[in-house]
């Protein structure tokens, strides 16, 4: 099918995208890569007044390091984050998670902010971003603001985005070079979204125990969850496979998703168990390997 | 001034139904006034007669829209024709101008039966474009990956994955290159 009849703007700035969002809100759809709106118009199961296409805005193509943040445009492909030295260096894991979005025809459109702002609780970024403590910098006609992305994330495909905001870049604490990172995906074809997915940043004492660790999981819940209980179990604890195994059990509380067509709720509390057990196994692998290096 | 006369102006500023669109296809210029709704999808083919666009789903799934979008692949059911102004689009047709002589990457489909239908060939060539371009080897298992975002219904993929290889070789300039060269001409 083809898109419906809409007003299309292309605006250059933030601020007349930010005006354009404020003066038709819930009758305007904002259009950044297109991959995941592009089939809703297209099957006409979106039917905007207005698109505001916000493609030419090249202030939110950009990313710079501020300090120890990394900031990273809304408007920066997804294809970017596997092959940019900047966010290889600095935040290792977003090269980790980026592969695993979509195909790579939809990373080269698909934009960093649009899967945020998007807030599927099964898509990479949004569990990346609730992972790694970022902050969402949103703007809206009475200026910007920011939002943690544990806040951020409130519900199915629901953020704390007001209709007359644009989500205009993510910021990122930079990881510490002794850190390890990894990303653990389990899906049923390659390119699709995760029946379960986890990400985790781990930081080892001198003894080998967890100094300390954060573990993000997609699709088991309404939004990305941070595996609380399974950090909490872990801090100060050896660094072994028995004691990881031991605490990925935590997970399987965290699990709300009811049973769908992908899976049953209780192979999903399974999955989950399992891609926490695997992704600290290799977040610790990486991080003895950067230790050892060092 | 108001906010109603900024918006106002907002509007006659970038509101459209229409647009003169500029690109180049195939490495030629074009300039055609579009409907902003029209897909890329739509324009290569209804506009321009591209109709090696082929499309399959139209929303994003079987890949076998694909074109390179300065260079890069994307499916362009899932884009505007304006999104593509100023920018570089190739389709399947810009791999030889010459029905008679195949380019490397075609005679290379037709040698590993890399093809039944064809329904999604012309994406599967141009993906195998893009990956191929900086001469390395890949693996059985590398180009399956590579080339997931397409969906085949006939081959079972293998032929394709061969296809590819082989390819590579021509390209690379091995035994397979010299073949090639004798069949063009
Ligand atoms: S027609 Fe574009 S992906 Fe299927
Ligand atoms: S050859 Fe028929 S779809 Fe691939």
């Amino acid at each position: 099918m083809k898109p419906p009849k809409f007003m299309y703007c292309d605006p250059d700035t933030v601020e007349d995208a930010v005006a354009l969002k404020a003066r038709y809100g819930h009758d305007s759809v904002v259009l950044a890569g297109g991959q995941s709106l592009m089939p809703l118009l297209n099957m006409r199961l979106a039917n905007p007044d207005v698109v505001i296409d916000i493609n030419r805005v090249t202030d939110l193509q950009r990313i710079t390091r501020d300090g120890e943040v990394l900031q990273i445009g809304a408007g920066v492909r997804q294809s970017v984050l596997e092959t940019e030295p900047l966010v290889a260096d600095l935040v290792p894991l977003l090269g980790q998670v980026a592969p695993y979005i979509g195909h790579v025809e939809n990373r080269h459109r698909g934009t960093v902010g649009g899967s945020l702002a998007h807030a599927d609780s099964a898509a990479e970024l949004p569990c990346a971003a609730v992972t790694l403590d970022a902050t969402m910098v949103v703007q809206g006609p009475a200026g910007t603001r920011t939002i943690a992305a544990g806040d951020f994330f409130q519900g199915l495909m629901t953020s704390a985005l007001d209709p007359d905001e644009l989500v205009i870049a993510v910021r990122l604490p930079v990881t510490t070079r002794t850190a390890g990172t990894a990303f653990v995906e389990v899906a049923r074809r390659e390119g699709d979204f995760a029946l379960a997915a986890a990400a985790a940043v781990v930081e080892l004492a001198a003894d080998g125990r967890f100094a300390s660790l954060s573990v993000g999981v997609a699709g088991i819940a309404a939004t990305p969850v941070r595996a609380t209980a399974v950090e909490q179990a872990l801090t100060g604890q050896p660094a072994t496979a028995a004691t990881i195994a031991a605490a990925a059990k935590e997970i399987a509380g965290q699990v709300t998703s009811a049973d769908d067509m992908h899976a049953t709720s209780a192979y999903r509390k399974h999955l989950a168990v399992t891609v926490v057990k695997r992704a600290l196994g290799a977040a610790v692998a990486t991080a003895q390997e950067r230790s050892d290096g060092s | 001034m108001t906010t109603s006369e900024h918006s106002t102006d907002l509007d006659t500023r970038y509101g459209s139904d229409t647009r003169t669109v500029t690109l180049r296809v195939n490495g030629r210029g074009v300039t055609r006034e579009v409907a902003t709704r029209t897909t890329l999808a739509d324009f290569l083919r209804d506009d321009l007669d591209l109709v090696s666009v082929h499309l399959g789903c139209e929303h994003g799934v079987c890949g076998c829209c694909t074109v390179l979008l300065d260079g890069g692949s994307v499916r362009s059911c899932l884009m505007l024709a304006v999104q593509a102004g100023g920018q570089e689009v190739e389709t399947v047709e810009s791999l030889s101008p010459d029905q008679d002589r195949l380019h490397p990457i075609q005679q290379a489909f037709a040698e590993e039966q890399g093809l039944q239908c064809g329904f999604c060939t012309p994406a599967m060539a141009l993906r195998a474009r893009e990956i191929l371009a900086d001469g390395k080897e890949w693996t059985d298992e590398e180009v399956r990956q590579e080339i997931s975002g397409i969906l085949c219904r006939c081959t079972g993929y293998q032929n394709i994955i061969n296809a590819v290889q082989n390819a590579g070789r021509k390209l690379r300039g091995g035994p397979g290159a010299a073949r090639d060269e004798t069949k063009g001409s």
